[in-house]
């Protein structure tokens, strides 16, 4: 997509077409020559498996809008006809359902990749913005499909999450009687859910494109967070290194795609969306799906409306400012000491806030005396972890931290001492 | 193209700005449909007032109506709910309120004190509270904890403002008028 084009069209119709619309250049440059740094990992496979993803999601969603009907009356029968009448609508449906959760899955991954490595520091923070917008977009779309089943939890989820908005100041419910239509969920609601829920993976396939673009301008990090010195020793070629590993990761990511839908394809889902929405009744413990849990539990930790959808939504917005709240000039996380233990320290309490999220917000873990230590006030010092490690500990630790010697090249890392000396 | 920026403001300037001015409004004008759209419409709107017999409402008891696709509370109130929603201090509460000013008077000119009528919906994020839980024997919101007292007044929880009272009056003793 950028850079200096290595391709050479081989005949007629290949020089026909390179000098009218150069779309085999593009593939050839973006798919093929495209130089990777030689020592990726496997946590460097999960951008191909997310594109896999996304193009699975759209498929199946395209051929489940054939069967779907957006109503209130006919949603959730429609959904129990394509699992019983359709052709094969089981395992498109189940497809769909669990793939929405790899999708997940992968994208955290990927993520927490790029905290560790540094993937977001210069000159890659476009790059990064990038991905935290498609992961806002797919956080969205996740929600308006989860609706459409019209269960229980897809219509208490929705009522919840909309109500979210009703906690801003003085537009707060004309917002919220907009959003649904009605002075409820409603049709309305539903149907327009199931508008933008098609729509909004063609968003994400828009970011995703700018996504690999800013990539390819910028280049590829890697596990030593040290610039391409040399392309001829530092990089390989895209095609066939990188597919084949690629290939590889997809295939074994498939293999745990395939067990939760045929084997489990229930079991990340709530019972309680196997019973028809109903408008008048509460369901004891609402939940959202397992990917926004850390989220929810951050909302809950708050004893005050507004003050908790802010930090809710602060917790994702602190991710765009990343780059430049990191005042470390190391990438990776493999020479910096102190870092390397704060990473995983606030993978723990990611993973703690989602169990939090999870759980009755006055469940009580252990009493001191007469006091009770519910999971509201576990969640209270968790979410004060997640800013306190991004706001504070990130712009600090750039300071205070001593990191150890980063190798010279990606050469020199791989090869140890036996690297010939770069020729910059 | 000799001085379009002269210090002096021509004519061509002017039109400059008018015509994006205009364009602007016209592109305004055109985006306003698609949001509106998305406003409750005509039918939504239409949906009128309900009636309702509350005479088999046994005291000490509560049925949930459904209103403009909303649970609404009839709480048939007993003479110990009644004492405990009046004693309250009402500086102690989070959206100041009294018990009488949630109610309303009957045919005869008298506060109907017996009965509380509410809209169903939790002011933190929306779910249907549960009635005659929580440690202040009104309602307590199963979603996130919010406790409400006899009144449907928020004790304690993160909702921040009281159950609300939708617009209602009483036809007769024993029938009301919701919406």
């Amino acid at each position: 997509m950028s850079g200096n084009s290595t391709y050479t069209p081989s005949n007629g119709f290949t020089r026909w077409m390179d000098s009218r619309l150069p779309i085999i250049r593009l593939g050839h440059d973006t798919a093929v020559s495209y130089p990777v740094p030689k020592n990726l990992n496997y946590w460097w496979t999960f951008g191909g498996i997310l594109t896999f993803m996304l193009v699975v999601q759209i498929i199946t969603g395209v051929v489940l809008a054939m069967h779907y009907v957006p109503t209130t009356a006919l949603a959730f029968a429609s959904v129990e006809h394509i699992m019983r009448d359709v052709n094969y609508g089981w395992v498109l449906r189940y497809t769909h359902a669990n793939g929405a959760s790899m999708f997940f899955v992968a994208v955290y991954i990927h993520m927490f990749r790029g905290l560790y490595y540094g993937s977001y520091k210069a000159p890659r923070e476009i790059l990064w913005i990038l991905g935290c917008l498609i992961y806002l977009l797919m956080m969205a779309t996740a929600f308006f499909g989860y609706v459409l089943p019209w269960g229980q939890m897809s219509f208490w989820g929705a009522t919840v999450i909309t109500n979210l908005f009703g906690a801003i100041p003085f537009v707060g419910q004309s917002v919220a009687t907009w959003l649904w239509g009605g002075f409820a969920i409603g049709d309305p609601t539903l149907n327009r859910f199931f508008s933008l829920h098609y729509l909004f993976p063609f968003l994400i396939f828009g970011v995703v494109v700018l996504h690999i673009w800013a990539l390819h301008v910028s280049g590829q990090n890697n596990p030593v967070g040290v610039e391409v010195k040399n392309k001829d020793q530092d990089t390989v070629p895209f095609t066939p290194y990188a597919t084949v590993k690629d290939a590889f990761g997809l295939s074994v990511f498939l293999i745990l795609f395939a067990y939760f839908v045929f084997f489990a394809p229930n079991s990340l889902g709530d019972v309680e969306n196997y019973t028809i929405a109903h408008p008048l009744k509460t369901p004891l413990h609402i939940v959202p799906e397992w990917y926004l849990l850390p989220f929810y539990a951050i909302l809950r930790a708050v004893p005050s409306k507004l003050g908790g959808v802010i930090l809710m939504f602060g917790s994702i917005a602190v991710l765009f400012i990343l780059p430049w709240l990191d005042t470390s000039k190391v990438r990776s996380a493999r020479f910096r000491p102190l870092f390397k233990q704060i990473f995983w320290l606030h993978l723990a309490v990611c993973i703690a806030l989602g169990w939090c999220g999870g759980m009755m917000p006055d469940h009580v873990l252990f009493s001191v005396g007469s006091i009770d230590f519910t999971v509201t006030y576990f969640a209270r010092i968790l979410s004060f972890y997640y800013f306190f490690h991004f706001l504070v500990l990130f712009p600090l630790l750039g300071l205070i931290e001593r990191p150890k010697p980063v190798p010279e090249s990606i050469a020199a890392s791989v090869l140890g001492g036996r690297a010939a000396p770069a020729k910059a | 193209m000799a001085d379009i920026h002269a210090a002096e403001p021509t004519r061509r300037d002017f039109l400059y700005v008018a015509t994006g001015a205009f364009a602007a409004i016209g592109a305004a004008a055109a985006v306003w449909p698609l949001i509106d759209q998305m406003n409750p419409d005509a039918s939504v709107l239409a949906m009128a007032s309900i009636e309702l017999d509350i005479g088999s409402v046994p005291l000490g008891q509560e049925i949930t109506v459904k209103w403009r696709g909303k649970p609404v509370f009839v709480r048939h109130r007993t003479e110990e709910e009644i004492k405990e929603a009046d004693a309250v201090d009402i500086t102690e509460l989070r959206d100041p309120q009294t018990d009488d000013a949630r109610l309303m008077k009957g045919p005869d000119g008298k506060l109907e004190k017996e009965w509380l009528i509410l809209i169903g919906i939790c002011t933190h994020l929306g779910c249907v509270p549960l009635a005659y839980k929580g440690e202040y024997d009104g309602y307590f919101c199963p979603c996130h904890g919010s406790v409400y007292d006899t009144s449907g007044r928020i004790r304690k929880g993160p909702a921040p403002l009281n159950l609300a009272v939708p617009p209602y009056e009483f036809l007769s003793a024993t029938k009301i008028k919701i919406g």
